[in-house]
């Protein structure tokens, strides 16, 4: 049930037995939360930070891609731009090595600021790219998103240019130095949780039903009562909660941050990331940066096993996305949901 | 109503002026067409149409192919407006609002070519249908099974046959059936005027005369034009008919004196009109 297409993941209010019947709808994704909540006991720190850290953050990020784009029909490249966005105002209004800059603001303020600039551009954003479809939505988002890079790599009195910001001090509350790693680890596990279930409820919530309505027949939309373009912004608004929180997180989790965080390359990584891992359902969002994240990690390595370059890692990111496009243009999800219909025909074919 | 007595004029006018002025006004009709136009390029898909059907009216709008009937419609839900001229639904003047506000305002339409939601279930696009009609579009908060609107959705889906296949996904449904969820779309909420455009289009005889029956059990205050090619489905279930030609009006009756109609007979009835 967990994989199912996004239209019908469960009919609005089907009654039943209804905490059994939770639990055995969601028992898959229960049972990877259990694994990742015990995950510490069992691996290192690199692991946790620099595989299952990042993929959770940049998951995160992914998703609040495949949220416009699954459910809303709109491509956006700019939600590595609002993930940078938030990044650059939590270093800026809270702590960083430079003081010159930085106006090293308590947490509980940068934080909750840093989220709302960032939404507040995620949703301009969303604004000028309402009344746009397919093509031009990209465009638009992607001239967003290069501008925003040049501005950070041109600017020194508040992006301090090129070289952007380093050895981001740790953020203290509760008692708890939440860059070491295991409360980090926590913290990220508790906010890509918390935005993953969001998405999956708000799927299903009137919003987002009609959020799908929106990218399946705008016209109709219009023509039941919905305002296309205001739900559109909306939308655009929620994703850029998730992708801002994911912002936040990255700076903490890299301990950097500079226009390479939200350059052009990152924005295409992420679009590669959502798409390999499918738009159909938010678990592909996950799915995909962990496929990048291993292949970022060890894929250099492998390369100068073989005597290769290292740095060609980029290619092969960009082999695997060719052939993931080309054989699965639904991504791993269309390849996980299309094995499990053959296997329940042929099941269904023994069994008569 | 207090209030429009204190406006009328102190001397012992005759009633007529008011109603003549009510009528002026434009607030006596559901649809107020005057003078509307629309052209696409060079082409005058309508040419100064001046057009009212009282609250309650059932009109049939008939005219060959290309005549301007879709265009039409399209000019009074908003989803194209008019070049020129001006739309008033029960007295408002409704012709740049856009056509959601018009939805809300009551106005419900049915396309001639199925606008559906593909990839969402039949449920699905029924309970947009009502949510679109009602508060609570942007909800975060899930809908419950007993939520009155879940009620409206199942019995709009048991009035057009479709229990069966409720919660398919509406792109693996039969045409007529997708025909038949284009009229429940429209029925949504609480309408007060409702556009038909070809709704027997595609319907088998059987489910003609579903549609037929849903026509006449309407509430006797929701009015409807219907645009129909079918006489036996058109004039059963309208009082009154409008001729369209070349993007203008050329007769306007009762279905009796139109059916009756010499210009009408050779030009449509009598000619090899599919
Ligand atoms: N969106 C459009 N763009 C260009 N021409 C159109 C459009 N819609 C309708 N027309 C033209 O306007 C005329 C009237 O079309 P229409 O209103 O669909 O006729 P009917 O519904 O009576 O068959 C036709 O000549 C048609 O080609
Ligand atoms: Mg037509």
């Amino acid at each position: 049930m967990a994989l199912s297409e996004t239209g019908t993941a469960r009919p609005i209010g089907v009654g039943g037995d209804a905490l059994s019947r939770w639990f055995s709808d969601h028992a898959p994704t229960l049972l990877l939360g259990l694994l990742l909540v015990l995950l510490p006991a069992a691996t290192t720190d690199f692991v946790l930070d620099q595989i299952v850290g990042w993929t959770l953050v940049l998951g995160m990020i992914a998703l609040s891609l495949m949220f416009l784009a699954g459910y809303g029909g709109m491509v956006s490249l700019v939600q590595m731009t609002v993930a940078g966005l938030a990044g650059y105002s939590i270093t800026v209004l809270g702590a960083s090595s430079l003081p010159s800059i930085s106006l090293f603001w308590p947490w509980w303020v940068a934080a909750p600021l840093a989220i709302l600039i960032a939404v507040a551009f995620g949703t301009l954003a969303g604004a000028l790219s309402a009344r746009t479809e397919g093509i031009y939505t990209i465009m638009i988002t992607l001239a967003l998103a290069s501008a925003f890079f040049y501005l950070t790599l041109q600017n020194w009195s508040i992006f301090n240019g090129f070289n952007g910001f380093t050895s981001i001090p740790a953020p203290i509350f509760l008692g708890v130095n939440w860059k070491s790693a295991l409360p980090l680890y926590y913290l990220i596990l508790f906010c890509a949780g918390l935005s993953y279930t969001a998405v999956l409820y708000v799927s299903r919530a009137p919003f987002g039903i009609a959020l799908q309505g929106t990218r399946d027949n705008p016209r109709r939309m219009e023509a039941i009562g919905f305002n296309v373009t205001a739900h559109r912004i909306a939308a655009y608004a929620f994703a850029a909660v998730i992708a801002a929180i994911g912002g936040i997180l990255l700076v903490w989790l890299n301990n950097q941050i500079s226009p390479g965080t939200a350059g052009i390359q990152a924005t295409i990584d992420l679009l590669v990331i959502a798409v390999v891992g499918g738009l159909g359902h938010p678990i592909g969002a996950f799915i995909g940066a962990f496929i990048y994240v291993l292949l970022r990690t060890f894929a250099l390595d492998a390369l100068v096993a073989v005597g290769l370059d290292g740095r060609r890692f980029q290619t092969i990111i960009g082999l695997g996305f060719l052939i993931i496009v080309l054989f699965s243009p639904d991504g791993v999800i269309g390849l996980w949901r299309r094995w499990l219909a053959r296997a329940a025909t042929s099941r269904r074919g023994t069994s008569r | 109503m207090a209030g429009a007595r204190r406006n009328l004029p102190k001397g012992n006018k005759p009633l007529s002026t008011v109603a003549e002025r009510i009528a002026a006004a434009g607030a006596g009709n559901a649809i107020e067409l005057r003078g509307v136009s629309r052209l696409f390029g060079a082409l005058a898909a309508l040419s100064d149409i001046t057009l009212s059907v009282r609250p309650g009216e059932r009109r049939a709008v008939l005219g060959s192919n290309g005549a301007g009937k879709t265009t039409l419609l399209n000019c009074v839900t908003g989803d194209f407006p008019p070049t020129a001229g001006t739309v008033r639904f029960f007295g408002e003047d409704v012709t740049t609002l856009p056509p959601h506000e018009r939805t809300r305002r009551g106005l419900r339409r049915t396309y001639q070519i199925s606008l559906l939601f593909q990839r969402l279930s039949v449920r699905d696009n029924v309970y947009l249908a009502c949510r679109g009609a009602s508060r609570g579009r942007f909800s975060l908060i899930r809908t419950r099974a007993s939520d009155a609107i879940m009620q409206s959705v199942a019995d709009l889906i048991t009035l057009v046959h479709l229990e069966q296949v409720a919660d398919r996904l509406v792109g693996e449904l039969a045409h007529g059936q997708q025909r038949q969820l284009e009229i429940a779309l429209a029925l949504a909420g609480a309408p007060r005027f409702i556009l038909f455009d070809e709704p027997a289009a595609g319907l088998s005889p059987n489910e003609r005369g579903d549609l037929v029956a849903i026509l006449t059990a309407l509430p006797p205050h929701i009015g409807y034009i219907i645009i129909e090619h079918d006489m036996d489905v058109a004039l059963r279930v309208v009082e009154s008919v409008t001729m369209m030609h070349n993007g203008r009006i050329f007769k306007e009756g009762a279905p009796r004196a139109i059916e009756a109609d010499p210009e009408v007979q050779q030009l449509y009835l009598g000619g090899g009109h599919g």
